[in-house]
């Protein structure tokens, strides 16, 4: 599903040039549950924004359901998100002038379905994740919890291959953190690829393999 | 399989839907853009005052502006711009052995000289007044009036609007018949309703005249309670004695240069004549009404000068305002911004978005500013009344201009939104979405 192979990417800082990865390879299949770890600075998050099409890198290769993720426009880029792509956020990062249904029902906004279908849709989607009853309350009068599960059900129901979520239990207390696994662990039983960015050992734990990162390599695949 | 299904669904639906996509009106995006709005009332609210307080200062100062061109123009509406009047008067310098004091009297050989001798002359005329203690009398009843005795081209210097007959001609004039122009009062005051003015006959110190045209005058009501009679009439009946009591030429379209030279010209010819001193500025009166409007063209021009420049200053501060709130706006929707893109929002759509919106909100409040600035005037041009206040009449804009200018604020309000926008859909959405 996820293929990289020979990655690097460098940022310019003032004179001196940080090498953020350093002809990294990875690869990860379809239908897997993998969690990355790695302590700050370690290139955790430039390796998600590669992987997540959010990013150029400069050297090497990346190909995402055998296709070539490489010097894309911004609008192949954007397409290819929308096709293959679902995020979660440490911050949820629901917009909060618009309801619960109409968070989840963004990005069929940008697949161009009209309104009423895709509020249909959205309500399908919000009952996966088991707020159904909340679909017409703002992300101000949900919980952190159940905001988080908007934000998976937003994820879900553009039909992803794989989904990014970048400390998804960050802002949660324990026993919502183990809600939210519990649910990302059902949605991977239908097939879609998780990948887990944490710093939690507790939640890395929950996931079938972890990758370990330091220094802009891969230090240990999890195998 | 279920799931296969409505994936299938999905993507029927995403073809069908791009086909839309080709019709110039996206119905999805202007319902998004309009929820928008509708759930930030309040940053819609202050870039729609921004705009619309704009446009409605722009308008009540432009309808102002132009309130006091027409106030000042129809104050010159009495007597031709392009006319110069003589007046006869007395003399205070010593000169060839006379003394001061001198009364000058104009007679008909001036006049005669004037016109033979001054180039660029359009029309002109003596102006006499029958002097006396005399009433207009009709049917036995005596009225007040005024009296003047004139040539024909009296009317193009006092704008005479002839509104039944006809006013004198030069046969009036050469043969010295007894006819009268009346001015719409008299006429209004001395017949009773019904009554045809046209070939009754009214006494003018006891010699009977025709009555052969009823005239209006631009210049008001007082204008309008004269008699003109041909001066040669009066000349004779009245005893006047070739006298000329006053004069008026009409310039024409010369420039104001040509008929400062044509005035200096009359005073050298006068002076001739009647033997005072050039510099004697007592001995005759002239009067140059090209100059007085020359002055009042300046004023105009310079009230047009400040209105201009306050009129752009107010656009500028308008076109800063709504940049200023679109920046504040943008910099609170990076987050949102960035979320979009995650979701697959391509640059121009965030663009396209941010854009349209503030398109929209600018659009409908310049509309609006424009609708009360324009409701404003139009009060205050019902409560000013046709009369005028002061200098201050019937308050208008220019339409295109002000739409013009609405447009300006719009395209700039845009332009001020579309370049943080851009800069706001190039961000990388994962480094938006951190920010706290």
């Amino acid at each position: 599903m996820i293929e990289l192979k020979k990655i690097s990417k460098s940022y310019q800082i003032g004179q001196n040039k940080l090498e953020v990865l350093k002809s990294l390879d990875l690869s990860i299949a379809q239908g897997e549950f993998v969690s990355i770890m790695g302590p700050s600075g370690s290139g955790k998050s430039t390796l998600l924004n590669i992987m997540g099409i959010l990013d150029d890198y400069d050297a090497g290769e990346y190909i995402l359901s055998d296709t070539l993720i490489k010097n894309l426009s911004q609008k192949k880029a954007a397409y290819y998100r929308n096709q293959f792509l679902g995020f979660v956020f440490q911050s949820f990062n629901l917009l909060h002038f618009k309801n619960a249904m109409e968070n989840v029902a963004l990005p069929l906004y940008y697949q161009k379905v009209n309104r009423k279908k895709r509020n249909e849709i959205a309500l399908e989607y919000l009952d996966r994740v088991g707020l159904k009853d909340w679909a017409e309350h703002t992300p101000s009068e949900m919980s952190g919890g159940q905001q988080q599960r908007v934000a998976i059900a937003r994820a879900l129901i553009g039909k992803p291959k794989v989904i990014f979520a970048d400390e998804p239990t960050g802002a949660l207390d324990t026993q919502t953190s183990n809600e939210v696994m519990d649910l990302f662990k059902e949605v991977n039983k239908e097939g879609i690829t998780i990948i887990i960015v944490t710093h939690e050992d507790e939640i890395s734990e929950m996931t079938d393999r972890v990758i370990r990162l330091r220094d802009g390599v891969i230090e240990s695949y999890g195998y | 399989m279920i799931e296969k299904q409505k994936f299938k669904k999905i993507q029927i639906i995403h073809q069908v839907s791009f086909k839309n996509q080709l019709y110039m009106f996206d119905f999805d995006k202007w319902q998004e853009i309009i929820e928008t709005i509708r759930r930030h009332k309040l940053r819609t609210a202050l870039t729609a005052f921004g705009v619309f307080w704009g446009i409605f200062m722009l308008v009540l100062l432009l309808g102002a502006g132009n309130g006091l061109q027409n106030g000042v123009e129809y104050d010159f509406r009495d007597d031709a711009i392009n006319s110069i009047w003589i007046r006869q008067g007395r003399t205070s310098i010593p000169y060839k052995g006379m003394k001061p004091g001198r009364q000058i009297q104009f007679n008909k050989e001036d006049f005669n000289a004037v016109n033979a001798q001054i180039e660029g002359i359009e029309h002109s005329t003596p102006r006499n007044y029958v002097r006396g203690d005399f009433s207009v009398v009709y049917k036995n009843k005596g009225y007040n009036f005024n009296i003047r005795c004139t040539y024909p081209g009296h009317r193009y210097v006092e704008n005479s609007i002839v509104s039944q007959g006809r006013f004198l001609n030069d046969k009036d004039v050469s043969d010295a018949r007894k006819v009268a122009a009346i001015g719409h009062l008299v006429a209004e005051t001395i017949y009773e309703k019904g009554v045809d003015p046209l070939g009754t006959y009214i006494q003018i110190k006891g010699i009977p005249f025709k009555v052969i045209g009823v005239f209006k005058d631009t210049g008001g009501p007082n204008e309008m309670k004269n008699i003109y009679i041909p001066w040669s009439t009066a000349n004779q009946a009245y005893n006047h004695q070739n006298k000329v009591h006053q004069m008026m030429v009409t310039t024409g379209d010369l420039p104001i240069e040509e008929t400062e030279k044509m005035t200096r010209q009359i005073e050298q010819l006068f002076a001739d004549r009647h033997r005072f001193s050039i510099e004697d500025k007592q001995a005759i009166h002239i009067f140059n009404n090209n100059e007085r409007f020359q002055s009042i063209l300046n004023l105009f021009a310079g009230i047009r000068g400040l209105v201009g420049f306050v009129g752009i200053g107010t656009l500028l501060a308008g076109i800063i305002g709504v940049g200023n709130i679109m920046l504040i706006i943008v910099s609170e929707r990076t987050k949102e911004i960035g979320l979009r893109k995650a979701l697959g929002a391509t640059p121009n759509s965030i663009i396209s978005m941010v854009l349209m919106e503030s398109i929209f909100i600018t659009s409908i409040a310049g509309y609006l500013g424009l609708l009360c600035g324009v409701g404003l005037l139009e009060l205050m041009n019902l409560a000013i009344g046709p009369e005028g206040a002061g200098m201050f009449r019937n308050p208008e804009i220019d339409i295109n201009l002000a739409l013009g200018a609405t447009a300006m604020l719009v395209i700039f309000g845009g332009l001020a939104g579309y370049l943080p926008a851009r800069k706001a859909a190039a961000i990388n959405p994962i480094e938006a979405l951190r920010e706290e």
